[in-house]
């Protein structure tokens, strides 16, 4: 019995440490976004000893900043769109249909699993420049698209394989063509690794920064961490400004996170269970 | 009669079988022909072609405008491997490669084993520990770069409180590189937990029982039964904690920039800050080149050494 009160104390406070650990930042984020400057340099962790609101009310006022937002929803949206459809119409394919080279084409595919997308990061700009896409949010979709196509498939296809073979010879004892069995009965039957596929590509793109920061360079379609960075250059040290602006972003993804959680656990680590 | 009946009715069904066979075929063809070409295209022409052509430009010296035209043969190359920023670069990636596999990792693993269960108070500390992976990296940056500020932040209250004037980490070589890696495991360490805490449900639960009844201590049944039952999920997630570590960026430039001198950079930032931002597309193809094969020799090195067939395809 002392035994394992020992363990649970151990326990309890390991657990409380990390916790500490994960959440202190966050928490010094949130609250320093109200701190003034002076506040700041004594008094990291504490309440505010005054509460400043101008922080957070000057970014909540500027059009700028919901401008970002909604680029970051844009490019988010097509994106997580595209990949679902592009790549559940190339896993229908090659999980349902037979034809010659079906092996050669999703080994194909597969190799967008291993290559680090910086390598490619030049010859895309030049490729997105040439197609006239610089500064669109198509320049930014498109690449993310294809970057995400290697692992979509390769979830997608092996979800849409296991799917019951008896439903299919159904289907097509009653006449029904390829393209109505895929919109009929595969993508109904496939929520559950769509929305896997779906969090993992939503939380990349509105999070992600190195494309843009290639693609894009006026302020009018920047998304949000290209803003943040912008405004944080422009502000520097004034960190009660970047700290309330950090927060402001942050929280909606911690939101999503606590509404879907289950969802967003499950995507964000089956697509490394599939590598 | 019924007999006679059943047969036509056989009939009826193969006929209209072969019927549907022949539509079916040409919906076969239409299927592959209006499903597949969308991915293939948008494949080739942003992940495939790019690769390659990054192997091509690497031999020029291109400003990225007109066609290359100034072949240099491996003059990129060599001037990258004589860059001593581009080595010290290849060196952090080595320090974020050693800090996640044996200080991150682990460390990933023992908070999985200590809330595997199915408790309430387990679900709520997996929920915490997993927050900081959701944010974004530029986010996590900004976050630890006030939290470094010697003037502010954490590090300023700490000293204030010993009566001490703070030092500014990421302003000091090698202290830059150093906090830099305390972010990469906050960041990411929730991931690994996440990949733990399902293979260490995986687990048979009889499995764990029999060796309990047999007078399993605690310990005894980590290292003899949990460990070896997890060492698929361990290998898989070492992989990714390999493959990530050498394309970290988004952090460094929130957190450092690369600085201070061009100290905390990592491969990737190397490339952006040398290659993309100056437009010399020739010399930073070179360098994403040298990252490809970095990247490829490590994973097949890996996978022959730690990965059994079944595992991780």
């Amino acid at each position: 019995m002392h035994r394992k009160d020992a363990f649970a104390y151990y326990r309890w406070l390991v657990l409380f440490a990390g916790a500490g650990f994960c959440l202190l930042p966050l928490w010094a984020t949130l609250i320093g976004g109200f701190k003034s400057s002076g506040d700041l340099r004594t008094n990291a962790i504490g309440l505010p000893k005054v509460w400043v609101a101008a922080n957070y009310a000057s970014i909540l006022t500027d059009d700028k900043f919901w401008h970002m937002l909604w680029n970051s929803a844009v490019i988010t949206f097509f994106t997580v769109f595209c990949t679902l459809l592009v790549s559940s119409m190339a896993a229908f394919t090659l999980a349902h249909v037979r034809f010659a080279g079906k092996r050669w084409i999703a080994n194909y595919l597969a190799l967008g699993l291993t290559f680090p997308f910086p390598t490619a990061v030049l010859p895309v700009f030049i490729r997105v420049r040439d197609l006239g896409l610089l500064d669109t949010y198509w320049g930014v979709i498109l690449p993310q698209v294809a970057f995400n196509l290697g692992f979509s498939i390769v979830l997608l296809r092996g979800f849409f394989s296991e799917l019951p073979k008896e439903l299919f010879e159904a289907a097509f004892m009653d006449g029904c063509s390829y393209t109505k069995m895929f919109w009929k009965i595969t993508l109904p039957l496939s929520r559950p690794i769509l929305a896997t596929v779906g969090v993992l590509s939503l939380v990349g793109s509105w999070n992600s920064f190195l494309l843009p920061l290639v693609m894009i360079n006026s302020d009018a379609i920047y998304p949000w961490p290209l803003g943040m960075m912008q405004y944080q250059g422009q502000y520097s040290t004034d960190w009660g400004r970047v700290l309330a602006f950090v927060s402001l972003t942050m929280t909606p993804a911690i939101f999503f996170y606590l509404l879907a959680q289950k969802h967003v656990i499950a995507g964000l680590t089956s697509g490394a269970v599939k590598g | 009669m019924t007999a006679k009946r059943s047969v036509s009715d056989h009939l009826h069904r193969v006929i209209a079988q072969n019927f549907r066979k022949r539509i079916f075929g040409s919906g076969r063809v239409t299927a592959a022909l209006l499903f597949l070409p969308p991915a293939l295209l948008l494949f080739t022409m942003f992940v495939i072609l790019p690769v390659a052509e990054a192997g091509l430009y690497s031999f020029f010296n291109w400003n990225g405008y007109g066609s290359p035209e100034r072949w240099i043969n491996l003059d990129n190359y060599t001037r990258a491997i004589n860059d001593p920023i581009f080595y010290h670069s290849l060196i952090n990636n080595l320090l974020v490669i050693l800090v996640s596999t044996l200080v991150q990792v682990p460390f990933a693993l023992w908070l999985a084993l200590l809330i595997s269960d199915r408790s309430r108070a387990s679900v709520v500390f997996r929920a915490i520990f997993f927050v900081p992976y959701i944010l974004a990296e530029v986010v996590a940056g900004l976050i630890w770069r006030y939290l470094y500020d010697g003037d502010y932040g954490i590090v300023a209250m700490v000293y204030g409180l010993l009566g001490k004037e703070a030092p500014h980490p990421l302003a000091e070589q090698g202290w830059a590189t150093a906090a830099l890696l305390l972010v990469v495991v906050w960041k990411y360490f929730g991931f690994h937990m996440a990949l733990f805490i399902a293979g260490r449900q995986n687990i048979p639960s009889d499995i764990i029982e029999s060796a309990r009844i047999d007078g399993a201590g605690r310990w005894q049944l980590v290292r003899s039964i949990i460990l070896p039952m997890m060492r698929p999920v361990i290998v898989l997630s070492l992989f990714f904690s390999i493959l990530g570590s050498l394309q970290t960026f988004d952090v460094i430039i929130a957190l450092t920039g690369g600085g201070p001198l061009n100290s905390s950079h990592s491969a990737v930032s190397y490339l952006y800050t040398f290659g993309i931002q100056r437009m010399r597309v020739g010399y930073g193809s070179a360098v994403g080149v040298v990252l490809f094969v970095i990247c490829m020799l490590v994973m097949v090195l890996y996978r022959r050494l730690f990965m059994r067939e079944k595992e991780g395809s």
